[in-house]
């Protein structure tokens, strides 16, 4: 029988530490909805998600009420759409993000991502529409995210997409703030991330699938309050115990998920995501653990100490660990992250550091309006190169803001909480970035 | 199946009649109560049997709208989530 202590130790963490499960996305296969014409594929996708999701929303909230454990998110990912449209020869793919936003409305969700293409080596005609349409695709829906990969350890980087991709970032920032919000790039995409901007049904995936992106800053840090001033096998054991049970509760929630919506279990990703509330924070986890603010020297081997017992304490909670699995480091999601930049602890340059050593990279990082295309290119290369020489996932999710300057804020709302402008080294990478090309794959021997 | 009701709130006359008259008249077995009062406030928690009775769903309902009639808060968890966490 289950003791009172347990009871109460795990309502505290759903009550006091914002316990939860962050999402549940469901993966949907797009691809037997090719078709030459794009009104009709519009028509087939749009018919295909609100029929496989219509019981998502509610199954979510059903299963949250059983268990008392709130579920945030009910969220939708689909094949990408440069994939599952290339059929269409369309030269403009803004229809069917209207289609995604509209099919995302009809069954409730609050984000469907997606509106994606592959072109870590090279661009086809439907990947090069895509990346046209993304601006105003962004700008004008509510609900649809897009991602690109841009670069992987067996492919290289695609230098001429990251610098269409700098140019696409600052078109998108003068329609909308929220645009670049919805907007990643990635090194190594995985295809059964649940978490957006940056989710999409990969085409090695099933028909439809259930993915659980667990969370819980709040409880890790509460844990690590009763180990102050231990040493390090103590926090990394403290980590690893809460890692577990917060794994659990996901695990539980996403085996409950498919068996009620009647489709297979994917996987759990570990990702500790914070939001801006008190109490739901990775910066306050740093903190607890001896640094006065992320971005101290210190910051990315705490970050190391983290992620890695995450994942310790997690693979053994669940049978099947994917997605991005890492500690999150948005900063405008996360108050402590919002301070420490805000006093000057955290800088670009650490952040990069710190996606070293954690999923996933620079993400929700606000930088100033008149940030040239090439620099925020030379950021992303950056960021590709790391994912790309230690076979990991790394990622870019940057809003240049129209008209402001270091130290302003930017205000996002909701779960994307507010950035403050970051200062960027404005020494310039034009040449380079101009260069344009492919980065080869690197070599996997040698490895010293 | 076992559901797990917590109550938490300030201490009163009745709040424990007024639960298990409730789970009586609806068929909901006891399996196990304990009870404590911190400071003023009262702290329940319940093992009880939903093998028969209505549907988890409208106890859940029920208890909650009961709570909020006597001005206490009243949770009922499937007893997975626990055992999940907890046992290996």
């Amino acid at each position: 029988m289950i003791s009172y202590q347990e009871i109460s130790e795990t309502n505290k963490m759903i009550a006091e530490s914002h316990l939860d499960v962050r999402t549940i996305t469901m993966g949907i296969s797009l691809l037997d909805c090719a078709d030459d014409s794009l009104e009709k594929f519009c028509s087939k996708i749009y018919e295909k998600i609100t029929r496989v999701a219509q019981n998502l929303v509610k199954t979510g909230d059903s299963i949250s009420a059983q268990y008392g454990v709130p579920i945030v998110n009910k969220r939708v990912s689909v094949t990408p759409i440069a994939i599952a449209a290339a059929g269409t020869r369309s030269s403009d793919f803004f229809p069917i993000a209207k289609t995604l936003d509209d099919a995302a409305r009809a069954i409730g969700v609050n984000f469907i991502g997606g509106f994606s293409a592959l072109l870590q080596k090279g661009s086809t005609e439907a990947d090069k529409a895509l990346v046209r349409s993304i601006p105003r695709a962004l700008a004008d829906t509510e609900r649809v995210c897009s991602c690109l990969n841009l670069a992987s350890t067996r492919d290289g980087i695609n230098m001429n997409a990251v610098r269409r991709v700098g140019r696409a970032i600052i078109e998108m920032s003068e329609l909308s703030d929220m645009a670049c919000a919805k907007f990643v790039v990635f090194c190594n995409a995985v295809e059964d991330n649940p978490f957006m901007a940056g989710a999409f049904h990969g085409v090695t995936e099933r028909e439809t699938v259930v993915n659980v992106g667990v969370s819980g800053p709040g409880v890790v840090k509460r844990a690590l309050e009763e180990a102050r001033g231990a040493d390090f096998e103590t926090v990394c054991e403290t980590i690893k115990r809460t890692a577990f049970k917060i794994t659990r509760v996901g695990q539980l929630v996403a085996q409950e998920a498919s068996r009620q919506l009647g489709v297979p279990f994917g996987s759990i990703d570990l990702s500790l995501a914070p939001t801006p509330e008190v109490n739901d924070s990775v910066a306050e986890i740093l903190r607890e653990m001896g640094l006065q603010h992320p971005g101290a020297p210190g910051t990315t081997a705490a970050v190391a100490i983290l992620n890695d017992n995450v994942k310790k304490g997690g693979v053994m909670a669940s049978s099947y660990v994917g997605g991005l699995s890492g500690a999150f480091i948005p900063v405008s999601e996360d108050h402590g992250m919002i301070e420490a930049a805000r006093v000057g602890a955290l800088t670009l340059e650490k952040l990069e550091a710190m996606t070293c050593v954690c999923s996933v990279g620079i993400d929700m990082v606000a930088i100033p309006g008149d940030t040239p295309a090439e620099t925020i290119s030379g950021i992303i290369a950056d960021e590709m190169a790391i994912g790309m020489i230690n076979g990991k996932t790394t990622a870019v999710r940057i809003i240049p803001a129209r008209g402001k300057t270091v130290g302003d804020m930017v205000e996002f709302g909701g779960l994307l909480g507010s950035a403050p402008v970051m200062p960027v080294n404005s020494f310039s990478c034009a040449d380079f970035i101009n260069r344009g090309g492919r980065i080869p794959a690197p070599i996997h021997s040698f490895k010293n | 199946m076992k559901g797990i009701i917590t109550v938490v709130g300030k201490d009163q006359v009745g709040i424990i009649a007024k639960v298990c008259v409730y789970l009586s008249n609806n068929g909901i077995n006891i399996l196990d109560i304990a009870q404590t009062i911190v400071q003023g406030y009262f702290n329940m928690m319940m093992v009880v049997d939903m093998s028969y009775g209505p549907s988890f769903e409208k106890v859940n309902d029920d208890l909650q709208s009961l709570g909020e009639s006597i001005g206490v808060q009243i949770k009922l968890q499937h007893e997975d989530i626990f055992n999940s966490m907890h046992r290996i």
